[in-house]
Formats: structure tokens, sequence, C-alpha cells
């Protein structure tokens, strides 16, 4: 499993068969990585799902099923809007991708809605789902209530406090929600409950797998369900403006919404693809989530992919100011992107996002979640070098959930409400 | 005439828990952590269970221990904190062995990965560690660590479940060294209270395709669950129960014996 040196014309080998629909392969591998690394209790459970993804996503019924769903409920497709203010500013023609204008406000329920349908048609009787920014459990308490299935949400202790208002929205849309407070209460520890609930109940129970992670064929199916990002993109921007842009950003924690924008678009080798990750407080190890660009290759939540770990192959603690990004693994798809040189991954501090939420929020009048903050703040300063290109940021979703956060940070509305209580 | 063959690591499982079988016994495999509840008590722990064993299963802590439950994840997480990794595991079995029955590590993959296969197995014989149980590695990922433990003698050992069809049970009993590890219940490490059912059909359909010895675990905490066992398994992995006498400041041994009575 050696990764690091792939030859050239491997690269090239590589990518070509990417583009071709070739990968993940047969055993779930995207070159050297991916892979189902799961439980022996689990592999019939994914054998299953794997029968089932190959049946259903190319039946047409199912695939009807799904448009209409994501017409008429999840309000698709999403605008490609320009953004006037930004483009001026940054000396850029930029356009945005506007998840945060899908149902419950990211692109989270692109794959909630698809695997939730899927697991109806296999017979499931229960969804399991882990989030993060609650975003994911959002979509999938909604999708859940939507093909009538009841479901339960894993949340990492931490989250729950940084992310109180998805969680009322989870209860609200009748899921039950779990605080984690083993590991290190985040998404990951969520992620660790969740399959540990799943080992329990193989047969009953569907995982609701929320990013492009995990044992084959997660990272297959999630890529394939939220593709419709970059389709859409790619097409609406062709109408719009003639040709493709130049350079596309989008952050990555999992790398679900980063992956349905790229995968369309990764055959068009004029235009440049840039991941951003959660530069946290800091370049030192435990103090970030930059997964692509300071990790090893590990396995971890079942697929072999790069790791953020410790030199004796434990998994590392990690730090984001948003709860989305802050994950020591990353999606199989995007370690192969990085190894082939077809995708750079960079990374943005938590101050960087926090300054680019804000300028997105005055130039254009949309307040972003602070994982997409982080491909704003990432676009920004490769216009400073680039100029006079064109940019599609994908708006990953809103952030109407960060307000815990933001009021901490910024504390805008302290001196209000303080006023109006006098 | 051939020269008489080493004996491989891996036989000498088989050999311990055939050993305890052929008196009519049915063979214990204690685990325990390492370095749990106390680093510096590892060796001394480990020798005392080793006399009242005939394997025992090493664990090393794991950051993510996802087929576990909370008895294990909070061994894990402490020894972790205390310091405990593989590389010092292999370098206190190496440096206090040989031990009273044959040690298996039960490890998370990574860790193992992060080692490096080939140093894995080599520095394996010398610790006196015969096998190894992963959890989080299905058959189909383990051709390169097959490999490398196989170069040393050492064994990987299969688990199968309930859940496992009859032909990849098939599969997973002819693949095992030294034995085959039969999950007992649906779920994580130390959760069930009680076994299922039809816990004896299962083990009886495994141990009649097994060649090796087939030990059942996962959810084994009580003498007269070992002693329903008995006609269906050659060996019982008590894990969770004996972490929770340790925490609790029990005497191993003596709750082994018990177990046995
Ligand atoms: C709005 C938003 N963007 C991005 C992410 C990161 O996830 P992924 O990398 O899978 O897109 C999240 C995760 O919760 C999110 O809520």
């Amino acid at each position: 499993m050696q990764t690091e040196e792939l030859l050239p014309a491997q690269r090239a080998d590589l990518l070509r068969r990417l583009v071709a629909g070739e990968l993940p392969d047969a055993r779930g591998r995207f070159g050297p990585f991916g892979g189902r690394y799961a439980p022996e209790t689990l592999m019939p459970a994914l054998q299953r799902l794997e029968e089932g993804l190959q049946r259903f996503l190319k039946d047409a019924d199912f695939q009807a099923e799904l448009g209409r769903e994501l017409r008429d409920w999840v309000g698709r497709p999403t605008a490609l809007s320009p953004a006037p203010t930004l483009s001026r500013r940054w000396g850029a023609t930029v356009y945005l991708k506007r998840e945060d204008l899908a149902h419950t406000g990211a692109h989270k329920i692109n794959n909630a809605l698809g695997q939730a349908l899927l697991a109806k048609r296999l017979g499931a009787r229960r969804i399991i789902a882990e989030t993060g920014a609650g975003q994911h459990g959002v979509a999938t308490a909604a999708a859940c209530a939507r093909v009538g299935m009841p479901c339960i949400v894993y949340m990492g202790a931490v989250d729950v406090q940084r992310q109180a208002p998805n969680v009322e929205r989870m209860v609200q849309l009748g899921a039950e929600v779990v605080p984690v407070k083993s590991g290190d209460r985040t998404l990951r520890a969520a992620i660790d409950e969740a399959f540990r609930d799943w080992v329990s109940d193989p047969n009953g129970s569907y995982y609701l797998l929320g990013s492009a992670v995990g044992p084959h064929p997660y990272p297959l199916l999630v890529r394939e369900l939220q593709s419709v990002i970059g389709r859409e993109a790619r097409a609406q921007f062709i109408e719009r403006t003639g040709g493709l842009p130049d350079a596309v950003f989008a952050c990555v924690g999992g790398g679900s919404n980063a992956i349905g924008l790229f995968h369309p678009l990764v055959g068009d080798a004029s235009v440049e693809l840039i991941g951003v990750e959660a530069g946290g407080r800091s370049a030192k190890l435990g103090e970030n989530a930059a997964t692509l660009a300071t990790g090893r290759p590990g396995v971890l939540h079942g697929t072999y992919s790069m790791l953020l770990q410790d030199k004796e192959g434990l998994v590392q603690e990690t730090h984001s100011i948003s709860a989305g990004l802050d994950y020591p693994g990353v999606g199989p798809e995007h370690a192969l992107l990085r190894a082939i040189g077809r995708v750079t991954y960079v990374s943005a501090t938590d101050d960087e996002a926090l300054d680019a939420l804000r300028e997105c929020c005055s130039a254009e009048g949309i307040l972003p979640a602070i994982e997409t903050a982080h491909a704003f703040a990432g676009a920004r300063k490769w216009a400073a070098t680039h100029p006079g290109k064109t940019l599609l940021i994908g708006l990953s979703g809103r952030g109407d959930k960060d307000m815990p956060t933001l009021s901490q940070v910024f504390g805008g509305a302290k001196k209000i409400l303080a006023e109006a209580g006098e | 005439m051939n020269p008489p063959q080493p004996i491989r690591a891996r036989d000498k499982i088989t050999a311990a828990i055939r050993k305890t079988t052929a008196a009519g016994g049915t063979a214990l495999v204690p685990y325990i952590t390492a370095g749990y509840p106390e680093k510096d008590r590892f060796i001394a722990t480990l020798k005392a269970i080793a006399g009242a064993a005939d394997v025992v299963e090493v664990g090393v802590p794991f950051s993510d221990p996802m087929a576990d439950g909370v008895t294990i994840q909070r061994a894990s997480h402490t020894a972790i904190a205390a310091g405990v990794n593989l590389r010092w595991i292999l370098r206190e079995l190496t440096a206090a062995g040989p031990f009273a029955a044959p040690i298996v590590l039960m490890s998370y993959l990574n860790p193992l990965l992060n080692l490096g296969y080939r140093e894995l197995a080599a520095a394996s014989v010398p610790a006196g560690v015969c096998g190894f149980i992963v959890p989080d590695l299905p058959i189909e990922e383990s051709a390169d660590i097959a490999a490398a433990l196989d170069a040393q003698g050492l064994a990987l050992i299969q688990l199968v479940t309930p859940a496992t069809p009859a032909e990849r049970l098939q599969r997973l009993c002819a693949a095992s060294q030294g034995f085959v590890y039969a999950v007992t219940v649906t779920g994580i490490t130390g959760g069930a209270k009680e076994l299922p059912a039809e816990v004896t059909g299962y083990l009886d359909r495994v141990r009649a395709l097994a060649t090796l010895p087939v030990c059942a675990g996962f959810g084994v905490r009580r003498a007269e669950q070992v002693r329903n066992l008995a006609p269906h398994t050659d060996g019982v992995v008590v894990g969770s129960a004996l972490v929770e006498q340790l925490e609790s400041g029990g005497d191993p041994v003596v709750f082994l014996k018990a177990l046995r009575a």
C-alpha cells in the first residue's frame, strides 16, 4: 500500500480511469485508496448495500422518484449566483453555487434524501446517522420524516453545544438525538458510535453516512448523490458564460460537497480544482483538520485514505472552529485526486474563515456556514495571485446554525439584547 | 529422513487450546487491554493471567475502537493517556517473556499498518506474540498483512459472526489460523448481558466447518454461561467482564478460576 510515489504514467492512467467512470473499482478502490475495512458483522450489510446501489442508481423508477423529490421538495436546481461585489473587490469574476438554498440549508440533503429513498427500497426499518455541524443530521431527520422512517442521530457533545440550533431542528423533525460523550466528542466520535449502533443491528437498520468517507460503497454512493451539484453548476456556468470557470473552490471536511462539485469537472483539464481544508489555529498537529495537506495514509472508519495520526498510528485529535470540518480523515477519492495532482488542497485558518464569512455577508448579503467560509477564504487568497480569472465557489450551506459560535466570537447582538432588556 | 520442522508460533495457539480440550476441558482465552488499569502493572497482570489461561489476548489500545463497548473504550482511552502503544507493548513483552500461555494481540488495523507489517511480524516473534486478531480487517483486505505474518509463522485469526452467510463462514473457517473466533452476538464487545438462545446452534455450525478449534467470545461473563457453551465450543474468550474486574480492583485469577468451576 505504498502511495506516495505514484509514477507520472500511473497518475495519468488513474485520472483517465476516474474520468471514464472506472473508479472505484470492484474492490472499492480509488487507485491505492478506499476499500472496505469493516467489522465482520457488517460485511453482509455492506454487500447488500453495494448490490442495492448498483441496482437502484441505474433504475429508471428510482431515478425518476429521486429527481422528482429533488425538484419538488429539495428545490433543485439550486441557483448559480454572480457575486458582483466580491468580484470587484477581488479583481475576479466570482460565481456561487448556492447549496445554501437547498431545503434544510446545505448540500447534505442531496445525499440524505437519496440514501433515505434507497434505504426504504432495501427494506430498512430504522435509520442511523452521525452529524458534525448538524446539517447532515437535520437533512437526515427531514428526509426520514418525508419517507416515513424513524431515525437516530449521533452527535458529539462538543458539537451539540456549538450547533445548538440544529439540535432543536432535528428534534422538531422527529429525530432522536444522542449526544456522544466518548472519544473526542466531535464528528469522529459520533461516527464511531453510529457504527457501534449499526454493528448491533446490521439487518434492520440502515446507516445513512453523511460524507464521502467510510467503507465501500459509501464513498461511491455519496459521490453519486452529490454529483448533482457539479453537473448543475457545469451546465449553468456554460449557459451563463459560454465557458467553464478557471478555478473551482470547495471546503473539505469528509469531502462530500467538494467531491459533488469536483467530480463532474475532473475531466475538464482547463479547470483548476482547489479544496480548502480547516487550518484551525495553526499548522501544528492537533491544532487543525488539514488532513490532505499534513496527514499520512491510514485506515479510519472503514477506508484507507489520508489521516491525521500520531507516530504510533493513533488518530489525532483535531481542531477547527467549524464542526463540519473538524475531522481527522477524508474521503478516499480526495486522497487519490491529491496523489495524482488533479486537485490542489490548501487550508484556511479559523480567523481567515471568520473574516471571509463577514465579507460574504456584507458584500453579497449571504450568510454562509463557517465550513463554507473556508472555501471563500481559499478563493480570495487564490484570486490575489491570479488576477482577472473566473472563479466558482461551492456555497455548501448557510450559516444560521452557527449563531452560538458567531455570537461568542463577534457578539454583534449582545449590546442590542442588553439594551432591549433594560 | 526430514529434519524436524521448528514449531510455528501459530501452532502454539492451537496446541495450547487442544491440550485443554483433549483433557475434556474448555479453553479459557482472557482479554486484557495492555497497560490497563495501571501501565506499571502490565507485565505482572499479564503473568498472573497467563498462569490461569490457555491463550491470552492482549488488546492494543486504539483511539477509535468502533467494535467495542463502553468498558473496552474506557480501558483503551485510559491506557493511551498513560502512554501505552504498540511499540511499547512489544518492547515490554520482549523484555519480560516468556509467558505461561501463548499471546495473541488484538489490534485495530491502523497501528499495525503504521508500524509496517514486516517490522510488526519480526518484532512479534521475540515478544512471544503468536498471532493477531484485527476486528476491522475483513479477509478481502488482509492479503498484505497475512503474507507478512505468514513469513514468521504467525496467525491471522479470522472472526466469524452470527450474521456471516454460510458460504462466507466456510471461507473464513478455512482461512483462519490458530483458532476460529466465533463472535457470539450481533453487536459490540461487552454489550449483551445474556447470550442469544440461538448461540449453541450457530457454534455447532461453525465447529462443523472448522478444522481448527473454535473459541466463542463477546458477552461471555459467567461460569454458568461457560458451562452452557462448553459442549458447543473449544474455548471461550472473556473480555469486558475481566476488564471490569481489573477496573474494580478484583483479583483476575480468582475471577478466571471461578469461570472454570
Ligand atoms: C455547510 C457544510 N459544508 C461543508 C461541510 C463539510 O462536509 P463535507 O466535506 O462532507 O462536504 C458540512 C458538514 O457538516 C456542512 O454543514
